[in-house]
């Protein structure tokens, strides 16, 4: 059932090599590690500089193409070569303004008189950041074992839809039915999110087509049962809308004042924060993920179960994608969902990921900027009419120039490290020549 | 899952050995589907008459409307569909392969009796074939435009996710151009012409950023395929807010291709308002597939893209510069994607809406990979999807009792059954996925 070049069953017939054969002469016809990996660890590694000029250069784009659709400007570049002064000034007025908006959207309101509504951006900004934080540790994590769940559309879907169903129809006791609802969600995701993990490990599917078509299975399913009276529909409504949520599984409001929105949810994301670190750190079950990441060939010789891996890698990254849907449903949009609840989250969070290049406090940072991004975008679109998909175009600016870090040096003519793989080069005759003997 | 028992017989010709693998999956895949229809067809029998009308008022030639009944046509779809899958299981077992035409046939009995069942019991059975032949081929265009750009890239080598955001480009691109042209003083006529040329460059521009990153920077495939698209859909969205929605008029309003009916052609029954009386794009897509399959199957350029999607290494090593072949055939790639996104504009809609190919780069890829990498099966899977998607229109039309969401879900779980190998071999490109680094 599985290709004849799957390196893992290659590695099966690896296996039965009896261990006193030379090594080299396995090596034929064991695939080495995927240049897929190769690749993530160069997307993974890298220098803090290339971020941080990866972010500039996407603002730099950003600003370029607020300027040039700004009807202002358009209307000062008329006549540009009498008052060029004009055009220039309706650019920085253009951009300034906007990225002026932006800024007081996502960290802090001057215009404000008291501190509490001057700070609310900051705490929307939290809000936002939340579940991207928790879908990228999902990403995250199963880049590390070197899988890729672009899943999270569909694994959100049904947490939202499992963790929404046991807010609004069970009544439990303050506390006992939040729990039950994040649990109840959290499983929905990871089972999702474990069909595409069982079938890499049992039939070799692809995680990347499997997880795609999952998501619009997720879709329709939650659709229909949205329409389906009995099912998700609000009793008594034609709309496929679900009923509020109850009180008692709503998270509760961190800070004091109507006007402050963030939620527990937030502090759920810190801790998924530590626990991914714990695991990927600390835990035995994380080496092995990184094994498995870095070199599934050697990490199955080494006595690791790779197939497993796989299946619990996608298991716990389907659960922590969940706990985004979770927050939605629980946390963001209490009044009752509809089939839209993912907000684009589960493909943000792949951007996530990539920006804090799959490590846990990376992954914190990277879900904070982009959840600046999305409360800066709000207030920019709402003040300068700039539309928010600009930010759908910086995030992805960022990520394309992360991933090619040559690319950044050289649009800033930074040096190219070329010297490093020197120390390797003179490995490599040492090699050949104990194949020769 | 257990694997499937699999016989390799060897039947030796002269100077030649060939090995012909056969598998006992499209005989058990048969009968699946025939005991399940069975099963549906006892659980819930349809007593009353399914009508099939299968001409248009404006046809030439008129045809009868077919009248079935709704028990005894279904249990002779059952009856045909049980032979079927006894030919097959015989077939296999005289190790031979079960022929691609077969599988046509099993599908459409097994959609006919479907639908007699599905009409016979719904509140109007009537059944407009013409219609729901016409808007199944419609639904597909783009699709198979996409997935013609999936099988060129993915067969030299470069996993192309970024389908959906060719197609959006080249939606986007083709509006605002045949608009801008088509309302000056060049006419309509150039205007779509050059919104044609407009949405194909498009694509090419997109797969250009994919070829760069993927090929120059060895960055991995998916992962640029999976941002382009947000990239693309980015841009037009901020784009469309901005730039053309306030000047609807003037960028947004491209002139519409004009259906061509083909003389004589189009008067065939049943066939001919299905596939030819279309707009020229969809002629063009004719065009295409055949030279795809061509160039793919019997010329040098095919047989070269093939190699440096298996294995570039030997195709280095002979001299074939694998870097260049991929950037080129990526792009060309991308040019046909790009046209498929000028149906969307020109062809069906008639203007540029937010996000409007809704996913169809990703049906399309399903399509790749359904279709096994081969631009004719690709094609026929493209069709497949395209004729559920319109089937769940017409049933919800009819008032069936199938929920139109898991009419949709159809295209999404036949590949995901498909990947894991349940359907039949699925084995792409050597080499897809993979940059090439010289060394």
């Amino acid at each position: 059932m599985s290709n004849a070049n799957d390196p893992d069953v290659a590695l099966q017939t690896g296996t039965a090599v009896p261990p006193d054969e030379p090594v080299r002469e396995r090596e034929p016809e064991v695939e080495p590690p995927s240049r897929w990996h190769e690749a993530f660890r160069r997307v993974t590694t890298g220098n803090a500089i290339i971020s941080v000029l990866a972010v500039l250069l996407a603002l730099i784009v950003g600003a370029i193409m607020i300027a040039f659709t700004d009807e202002r400007v358009q209307a000062a570049s008329a006549y540009f070569f009498a008052r060029p002064g004009d055009t220039f000034v309706a650019i920085w007025d253009a951009v300034g303004g906007a990225y002026a908006a932006f800024f007081q959207g996502s960290i802090y309101n001057f215009r404000r008189d008291d501190f509490i509504s001057g700070i609310r951006p900051l705490t929307e900004t939290l809000k936002f950041s939340a579940p991207l934080i928790a879908a990228g540790l999902g990403v995250g994590l199963a880049f590390r074992v070197g899988m890729f769940n672009i899943g999270g559309r569909g694994q959100m879907l049904l947490a939202a839809a499992g963790a929404g169903w046991v807010a609004f129809s069970f009544d439990l006791p303050w506390g006992l039915h939040m729990i039950v609802a994040v649990i109840v969600g959290l499983l929905a995701g990871a089972l999702w999110a474990g069909i595409a993990g069982l079938l890499k490990a049992r039939t070799g599917a692809h995680e990347v087509i499997v997880t795609i078509m999952l998501n619009y299975v997720a879709l329709y399913l939650v659709s229909w049962m949205l329409r389906t009276p009995g099912l998700l529909q609000a009793p008594g409504s034609n709309n496929p809308k679900t009923p509020p949520m109850k009180d008692t599984a709503i998270f509760p409001d961190l800070l004091p004042g109507p006007q402050l929105n963030l939620h527990f949810g937030f502090l759920l994301s810190i801790g998924a924060v530590f626990l991914v670190w714990w695991i990927l750190d600390r835990s035995s079950l994380g080496f092995k993920f990184r094994a498995v990441g870095l070199n599934p060939n050697a990490a199955r010789v080494a006595g690791i179960n790779v197939k497993s891996m796989y299946v619990y890698a996608m298991l716990i990254s389907g659960a922590l994608v969940g706990l985004a849907g979770v927050h939605q449903v629980l946390g963001t949009v209490t009044t009752g969902f509809s089939s839209g609840i993912d907000a684009g989250i589960g493909f943000d969070a792949i951007t996530v990921a990539l920006l804090g290049r799959s490590t846990p406090f990376g992954i914190l940072a990277a879900g904070l900027l982009f959840g600046a991004f999305k409360a800066g975008g709000f207030s920019m679109q709402a003040a300068e009419g700039v539309p928010i998909d600009i930010v759908l175009v910086v995030q992805s600016l960022i990520v394309l120039f992360i991933a090619a870090p040559p690319l950044v040096r050289a649009i800033f003519r930074l040096p190219q490290p070329g010297a490093k793989p020197k120390s390797k080069r003179t490995r490599t005759p040492r090699k050949e020549e104990v194949a020769a003997k | 899952m257990t694997a499937p028992t699999q016989h390799h017989a060897t039947t030796s010709s002269p100077g030649l050995d060939t090995t012909v693998v056969v598998s006992w999956k499209a005989p058990i895949a048969f009968a699946v589907v025939t005991v399940l229809l069975a099963i549906l067809f006892i659980a819930s029998p349809h007593a009353g008459d399914a009508t099939f009308r299968l001409s248009t008022g404006s046809d030439l030639i008129q045809l009868p409307e077919l009248v079935l009944n709704g028990i005894v046509a279904t249990w002779i779809g059952v009856a045909l569909l049980a032979a079927v899958t006894v030919a097959s299981a015989a077939l296999v077992r005289a190790k031979r392969r079960v022929p691609l035409w077969l599988l046509v046939v099993f599908a459409v009995i097994a959609l006919m009796a479907f639908l007699t069942w599905a009409a016979a019991g719904a509140r109007t059975p009537v059944i407009p074939m013409p219609g729901l032949l016409a808007g199944a081929l419609s639904l597909s265009v783009p699709l198979i435009f996409g997935a013609l750009c999936g099988v060129i890239s993915e067969r030299v080598g470069v996993i192309n996710i970024a389908i959906e955001g060719q197609l959006l480009a080249g939606a986007f691109t083709s509006a605002v151009i045949a608009s801008v042209i088509g309302q000056g003083i060049l006419g309509p006529i150039i205007g779509q012409v050059a919104g044609l040329t407009a949405a194909a460059v498009a694509g090419v521009l997109v797969a250009f950023v994919l070829a760069a990153f993927s090929i120059k920077y060895f960055v991995d495939q998916v992962i640029v395929g999976v941002v382009l698209n947000v990239l693309v859909i980015g841009l037009t969205s901020f784009l469309f807010s901005q730039v053309l929605a306030p000047n609807a008029s003037l960028l947004n309003s491209p002139p519409r291709l004009e259906r061509l009916p083909i003389p004589l052609l189009s008067e065939i029954p049943l066939i001919g308002p299905m596939f030819f009386r279309q707009t020229i794009i969809v002629y063009l897509m004719y065009l295409i597939v055949a030279l795809v399959y061509f160039g793919l199957f019997h010329t040098k350029w095919g047989l070269r893209l093939r190699s440096v999607g298996e294995h570039p290494t030997a195709a280095d090593t002979v001299g074939i510069n694998v870097a260049r072949t991929r950037f080129w055939n990526v792009s060309l790639a991308g040019a046909i994607a790009g046209l498929g996104g000028a149906f969307f504009t020109l062809g069906a809609v008639g203007a540029f809406g937010k996000e409007m190919t809704a996913g169809a780069g990703f049906i399309a890829l399903a399509a790749v990979i359904f279709g096994q990498w081969d631009p004719i099966k690709a094609t026929l899977a493209a069709l497949l999807f395209g004729f559920a998607s319109n089937l769940q229109n017409t049933l919800s039309v009819m008032g069936s009792p199938v929920p139109s969401e898991f009419m949709l879900m159809l295209p999404y779980v036949v590949t995901i059954l498909a990947v894991a190998g349940f359907v039949g071999k699925v084995r792409g490109p050597a080499a897809a996925g993979k940059p090439y680094i010289k060394s």
